[in-house]
């Protein structure tokens, strides 16, 4: 295979424009997602400030979220998009549905991660005078990390794919660059470029996800 | 952490039951727990597990290193400060737990079934630790557990709890030599079942009369029986005994076949009376 119509410059410009969509994603929905996690679990059924109310109600609108397919939302909060950043095309416009679709699945992740938490040591630090307030600052984040750091691994590999098919809506990135040359323009040289790109870049996010939680696990 | 269904929880002065759930909050910090499963922070080394109550308290800094290398001295973790949990053997955890409970100066220690996941010779040497902590800081320990060994070793008071009831309360001696409820009684046979024939396997054995003979304290070491047949015709042989401590004071039961007259054996038991020994005829 030759590589005739590879546009090196466009490439990287591209590779940049992936990671600048997955960096500000990854952030916002870390935040987002951390905190809607934290809310599911303490709401949770026997949980520290158990509201079965609450945690029904969030439930639903995460799983709402969570089962339409990118794609799909990504169309349908356009108008919302283009309120919060004025625009719904280019790597700005791609950000809120990004966050959107993967903060709620990111939030399972991180209730999932604090249920793993040893209940005695919860009870442990009430029986210590802990607020619920300190109890998620000093034992719950700190007991789970490493399920947490897993749980942003797999979080930004899922964000990867999500950049790619924001590419359809002229979200840029090397989905972007892939669909127009290498789709709408029949150009296998470029498809075959930019997939490389994108399975090296999951490959590296997965390899410092897994040194991370190698790092910090205490077990 | 659970509020009782009825009655009250009084430490010192304090109600528990009636304060609110902030006022109980700061109230915990004046009570220590340990736990049966230890439930240290894994993700944190010894030095900060030690330090964690010290922290919620909002100690400065610089108190609460003095006051950390105390408490690693105090439960004999010297060198271990750096060290995480998972490196730990079941004994040092507990020794920890142990440290981070009496962080806060509390008034009362809680142990819930503090060496149930112990070894028996890792379980002494917490078991002297609390004995030990008990005397040198007038602390009062609470202890919750089914092994009646721990009682024997370290405990002044017992009550016996079945089906959520006190049901039996009293000097832990009182209670080992004469259990009047039927839990007591089961949890005292099975202690010293070690020696453990039953009554009826004795009463067939015997030639004479079946004589219990409970004593404690200083007469545990005299030679009161001895004096007491000899004083007799009569002669005796031991069928089955056990001799031991609770806590300070020793104690002893034995089971001896008395063969004289029965008129010699009142005597026998009398004499025994007056030296204060407990003594019956069972058969």
């Amino acid at each position: 295979m030759t590589f005739e119509n590879v546009r090196w410059d466009e490439i990287w410009t591209e590779t940049g424009h992936t990671l600048h969509m997955l960096g500000l994603s990854l952030v916002f929905t870390i935040i987002l997602g951390l905190i809607l996690g934290i809310i599911l679990f303490l709401t949770g059924r026997g949980q520290l400030l158990s509201q079965p109310v609450i945690y029904s109600v969030l439930s639903i609108i995460v799983n709402i979220f969570r089962s339409v397919p990118f794609i799909i939302l990504m169309i349908s909060i356009m108008p919302f998009t283009k309120w919060l950043t004025g625009t719904s095309i280019g790597v700005e416009g791609s950000i809120p549905p990004l966050v959107v679709a993967a903060a709620p699945f990111f939030a399972r992740l991180v209730e999932t991660s604090l249920r793993e938490v040893d209940r005695g040591v919860i009870e442990a630090a009430q029986a210590m005078g802990a607020s619920s307030w300190d109890i998620v600052r000093k034992v719950l984040i700190p007991e789970a990390r490493t399920g947490l750091i897993a749980a942003v691994t797999i979080t930004a590999v899922t964000l990867v794919s999500f950049t790619a098919m924001s590419g359809v809506i002229g979200g840029g990135g090397l989905g972007d660059l892939a669909l127009r040359y290498g789709y709408q323009r029949f150009q296998p040289d470029v498809m075959f470029v930019t997939v490389v790109l994108l399975v090296v870049l999951v490959q590296v996010l997965q390899s410092v996800g897994d040194a991370l939680v190698r790092k910090f696990s205490r077990k | 952490m659970e509020r009782p269904t009825t009655g009250s929880v009084i430490v010192g002065d304090t109600d528990l039951t009636r304060l609110s759930g902030r006022q109980l909050q700061q109230h915990r910090r004046r009570i220590g727990i340990i736990f049966q499963h230890f439930n240290l922070l894994s993700t944190a080394t010894v030095r900060d597990n030690i330090a964690f109550p010290l922290k919620l308290a909002k100690t400065p800094r610089a108190e609460m290193k003095a006051r950390v290398d105390e408490l690693i001295g105090l439960v004999g973790l010297e060198g271990h400060g750096d060290k995480y949990p998972s490196q730990l053997s079941g004994g040092q955890k507990q020794r920890v737990g142990i440290a981070r409970a009496l962080a806060n100066r509390p008034e009362v220690l809680l142990c819930d079934e503090a060496t149930s996941a112990l070894d028996p010779q890792t379980t002494d040497s917490i078991l002297s630790l609390l004995l030990g902590i008990n005397e040198k800081l007038g602390l009062t320990i609470m202890l919750i557990t089914h092994e009646m060994h721990v009682i024997r070793t370290i405990c002044d008071r017992v009550a016996v709890i079945d089906g959520g009831e006190i049901v039996e309360m009293g000097d832990v001696i009182d209670v080992f030599l004469h259990p009047r409820s039927n839990v007591a009684k089961e949890f005292v046979a099975q202690s010293s079942e070690a020696s453990g024939e039953s009554l009826s396997s004795l009463d067939s054995m015997r030639k004479g009369k079946l004589l219990r003979i409970r004593f404690k304290g200083e007469s545990t070491f005299e030679p009161v029986l001895f004096e007491a047949v000899k004083e007799t015709g009569a002669s005796f042989s031991i069928l089955q005994g056990t001799v031991s401590r609770m806590k300070h004071i020793p104690y002893g039961q034995l089971i001896v076949d008395v063969r004289g007259s029965g008129e010699d054996v009142e005597r026998i038991v009398r004499r025994l009376h007056e030296e204060g020994l407990e003594a019956e005829v069972l058969a």
